[in-house]
């Protein structure tokens, strides 16, 4: 596989990041040797095996359906560059 | 049954199938132990996870997966042992995570189906293709504020179970009541509360038209949508949409719509160069949930009588009519409310045919005009039984047991008391029916005349004049036998 400038464009509009023109040469550069790299595993001959998710061999920790009273909303909001009366406000999206 | 609709051309058949979102009633979140609670103030009920702080990790509810096993098993659906969980990756404002932790290519449950009844007592089965554990996002309000949306994230992370269907369903009517009947066996399982008005259960529609046995047509998705009349209104406005783009020459163009539920008309949301890219991946915070063949048993062993169930029974033990039984099982408490008058006497058991129309019609007419329901209904089962006794022993007549029905509904009485107080006893003496008979035909000798000389008409008259003698308490049928019986004397 190999990222070319339509790739990178489309990445950088799904991640929300802005690339200038260095930028787009660079990162297909990075993302290309990164690629090039993870690329070797497809050497090792993987037939009739199972993919593997975990290597701990754990289960997944499950919880009790218990709510915790958290009464977060000074707590959440702190961060928040703008809030009116507990809600968080962000410029307007409309679809 | 004729499920066409008319085109310049020719007739075309709508392709339906649907997306149901219905929350999981538990008491924390899929992740977290925020509580679900409807109605609290803004972002009070948002943890550290919910809000998608940096280093927080999920932890998965297993009264959820339960409720999600329990579920399949209610759409006679296969279980899966092992499932995925993954982030559907999208920028929302009321997401704080930037992704929703979803399930992909290994849903929890697999294919099911379930059959809906109609009223001619065919019924149609509608398969389904999956259910899978997602979590809800979080409350946008868009029209507060010229230049804001307020965010409110007590929602974030909520279970949902989405039970995607086959596109099986063909008519606005069959996905009403294809919704209506998921919605009961929610109810009946208690997995949730099917409450449509607080979005508890909420379902995207995908539509196509075709020329029928053509090939599936290009659908369209009609996002959100809350109740069941807006589904149907939806889904005739985008049918009636597409056929007149098609019949014009043109194509349909895949999309994703919204429904606006003032004008009743559906629009594209958003087109088709911005088309969602989700890439979804596994969720690394999360292993594969493994679910136990042991575990499902016992899952299996805690689940109650379910409506079809239900249905097949009271069809076999009181001989009801397919649609019948389906009218009394679509509602767990309609259902319970049935058992119960029928159980209230021996008796009743030999007329449950009346029984289940004292219920569904005039009881739930009165219920409807003061906007009450059954579990507020202030005429308890057994009285209601009662009445309905009172009624097979020729004791009253139908008629005026609708009055008392009524009496007993504002006043809490029992059917008896209030027979026996207003004396409404029905009058199934011959002699007291023959010699009121006697009096209206004394008085109205004119009207026998023209009776007897072919006005047939008058029948009606003369029951009605003795009638009101009696209070109309006089047995109908005697009083109806009586007359023909003097009137044919004459002759």
């Amino acid at each position: 596989m190999k990222i070319d400038k339509n790739t990178i464009n489309k990445i950088a509009r799904l991640s929300r990041i802005k690339l200038d023109d260095k930028e787009s040469e660079d990162y297909i550069n990075d993302l290309n040797s990164i690629l090039d790299w993870v690329e070797q595993l497809n050497e090792v001959n993987t037939e009739n095996v199972e993919p593997l998710s975990n290597i701990s061999s754990s289960i997944l920790p499950k919880r009790e359906d218990v709510s915790k009273d958290a009464n977060s909303s000074d707590e959440i909001l702190e961060n928040a560059p703008d809030k009116l009366e507990g809600f968080f406000a962000v410029p307007k999206v409309v679809e | 049954m004729n499920n066409l609709i008319k085109g310049e051309k020719h007739d075309w058949e709508m392709v339906i199938g649907l997306e149901i979102h219905a929350q999981v009633k538990s008491n924390s979140k899929l992740f977290s132990s925020s509580s679900t609670k409807f109605g609290s103030s803004p972002n009070s009920q948002v943890s550290l996870v919910d809000a998608a702080m940096p280093g927080m990790l999920p932890v998965i509810n297993k009264y959820c997966v339960e409720q999600a096993v329990k579920t399949g098993v209610g759409l006679n659906a296969k279980i899966n042992n092992y499932s995925v969980f993954d982030r559907k990756n999208y920028f929302y404002a009321d997401l704080p995570q930037g992704y929703q932790i979803s399930q992909y290519k290994y849903p929890i449950v697999g294919e099911g189906k379930v059959t809906i009844d109609f009223k001619d007592g065919t019924s149609k089965d509608i398969r389904i293709v999956r259910l899978h554990l997602e979590q809800d996002a979080g409350k946008s309000l868009h029209d507060q504020n010229p230049s804001k949306t307020y965010v409110d994230l007590n929602r974030s992370g909520v279970a949902l179970m989405e039970i995607v269907s086959e596109p099986d369903i063909r008519t606005p009517d069959e996905a009403g009541m294809y919704i209506s009947k998921i919605r009961s066996i929610l109810m009946y399982l208690d997995t949730c509360d099917g409450n449509m008005q607080e979005g508890s259960l909420r379902a995207d529609v995908n539509i196509s038209v075709r020329k029928p046995g053509d090939e599936y047509g290009t659908r369209c998705e009609i996002k959100n949508l809350n109740s069941i009349k807006f589904i149907k209104q939806a889904i005739n406005y985008e049918a009636k949409r597409q056929i007149e783009i098609l019949e014009s020459g043109g194509s349909i163009e895949q999309n994703t719509m919204l429904f606006n539920t003032s004008t009743g008309k559906t629009r594209p949301m958003r087109n088709k160069e911005e088309a969602h890219d989700y890439r979804y991946f596994p969720d690394p915070d999360l292993l594969p949930l493994e679910i136990s063949d042991e575990e499902i048993v016992k899952i299996k062993s805690s689940i109650p009588e379910l409506p079809d169930e239900l249905k097949n029974k009271f069809i076999e033990t009181y001989k009801l009519s397919n649609y019948d039984a389906s009218v009394l099982t679509a509602e767990k408490q309609t259902s319970d409310y049935f058992n119960e008058t029928i159980n209230s006497d021996e008796e009743l058991k030999n007329h449950a045919k009346i029984v289940v129309n004292w219920i569904t019609s005039e009881l739930f007419s009165l219920l409807n005009k003061n906007n009450l329901d059954l579990n507020n209904s202030s005429v308890s089962p057994e009285n209601l039984g009662q009445l309905i006794k009172l009624i097979s022993t020729n004791e009253i007549s139908g008629k005026i047991a609708k009055d008392v029905l009524e009496d007993m509904f504002s006043s809490g009485k029992t059917a008896r008391q209030i027979v026996d107080e207003k004396g409404l006893q029905q009058v199934t003496d011959q002699g007291e029916i023959a010699k009121v008979i006697d009096e209206v035909i004394a008085e109205n000798q004119k009207m026998v005349e023209q009776y007897l000389a072919g006005k047939d008409k008058l029948l009606g008259f003369f029951v009605g004049q003795a009638m009101k003698l009696t209070k109309g308490k006089a047995n109908p049928k005697m009083l109806n036998d009586i007359l023909m019986q003097k009137l044919n004397k004459k002759n």
